[in-house]
């Protein structure tokens, strides 16, 4: 049983103003985190020809990028709050520099990252293989025997597939440059249509 | 235990936590009390053990920030209206919904005003309620009563 006071009050709450202007507000709150050394995670939607893009950083650069259409974003951040920190905020300005970056490659007007990186999210074999990888210039490709060589274990081609799988940072580092011995185009996180496109954006295959 | 994304709890309670700013630390306030209540939020989230009881963890938070703002704000000098020469400006700030009733709710004792708030705008348990204001199940619930008790009283709309 609900009294006339409890539903005045209820009435009353509906017509109390809303929080300012969101993204005002919060972009406030992310500016003040950061200020006070409080913003581990910093994440932002970027558009891209791929699709939406979830890019996050943390102070020491970017550390997890995905495609939104294929890995849904609330799975990732919980991942990043569980496995980076879970002061994770939304923050555009705070990853600009990745969204520069990215907007000039997909014009076709850069041709290396230059983006600080940070690696917390891999371990042992898998940053070996991605800094490998992060080694293969634009529009060159290499083979995943070659990858498992460099990263120092020739034998673990299958391991080095698993850990391109595992790619944090795809596109970034660019995982889809890695093929298999024979040209076949091997696998990719977030689908073949998309290693494909990255592929023939750079010009490596036609 | 793992704690969800900070983003996540900004995004379900921030229009809620506006709403009790404006409650109970009034409309001038509101702004202040909610970016402080969120400052101290994120500062001391990382060490919460607990993820069952997020909202009343904040709540009580919000609930210190306007104490903190309301003594401010009393020790503070109040500065001089401008010279009288125009006409007052008309209040822009939105419709605050009943303000007459708000200035009642802030009249309460704070458990009392933090309880009437929570417990009939948004419906929260008494469970969660007696976690909130550290008190027992039944103490809640008597906060509750007797704030409404005095609101009935004290307001005539």
């Amino acid at each position: 049983m609900t009294s006339k006071i409890e539903s005045a009050l209820r009435e009353a709450a509906d017509r109390l103003p809303d929080p300012p202007d969101p993204a005002g507000a919060v972009s406030a709150l992310a500016e003040r985190a950061s200020a006070e050394g409080m913003l581990d995670v910093a994440y932002a939607t970027v558009d891209s020809p791929l699709g939406p893009l979830m890019v996050a950083g943390t102070p020491r650069g970017l550390v997890r990028l995905s495609y939104s259409q294929f890995r849904d974003d609330e799975a990732v951040l919980s991942d990043l709050a569980r496995r980076v920190s879970p002061r994770v905020l939304e923050a555009p300005a705070r990853v600009d520099r990745v969204r520069r970056e990215l907007d000039e490659y997909f014009e076709g007007h850069r041709t290396k990252f230059e983006l600080p990186i940070d690696w917390t999210l891999t371990r042992g074999f898998t940053t070996e293989v991605l800094r490998a990888t992060a080694a293969v210039g634009f529009g060159h490709t290499t083979t995943y025997s070659e990858v498992a060589r460099t990263a120092g274990s020739p034998r673990a081609v299958r391991a080095a597939g698993n850990s391109l799988g595992s790619n944090p940072m795809p596109i970034v580092v660019p995982c889809h440059r890695v093929l298999r011995t024979g040209g076949g185009l091997g696998g990719y996180t977030g689908g073949l249509e998309r290693k494909e496109f990255l592929l023939r954006l750079e010009g490596a295959i036609i | 235990m793992n704690l969800p994304p900070f983003q996540a709890l900004l995004d379900e309670h921030r229009v809620d936590v506006f709403r009790f700013c404006v409650a109970s630390a009034g409309p001038d306030e509101a702004d202040d009390c909610f970016q402080e209540t969120w400052i101290a939020a994120l500062r001391a989230y990382p060490k919460l053990r607990r993820t069952d009881n997020l909202r009343a963890w904040l709540f009580r938070i919000a609930q210190n920030k306007a104490i903190d703002l309301h003594r401010g704000r009393s020790r503070r000098p109040v500065a001089v209206e401008a010279l009288p020469e125009s006409v007052s400006a008309p209040d822009e700030r939105p419709s605050n919904g009943e303000p007459e009733l708000w200035a009642e709710v802030r009249r309460l004792p704070t458990k009392q005003r933090t309880a009437v708030f929570c417990r009939s705008v948004l419906g929260m348990p008494y469970s969660e309620l007696a976690q909130l204001l550290e008190s027992s199940e039944d103490a809640a619930r008597r906060n509750v009563f007797e704030g409404l008790k005095k609101l009935k009283e004290e307001w005539n709309p």
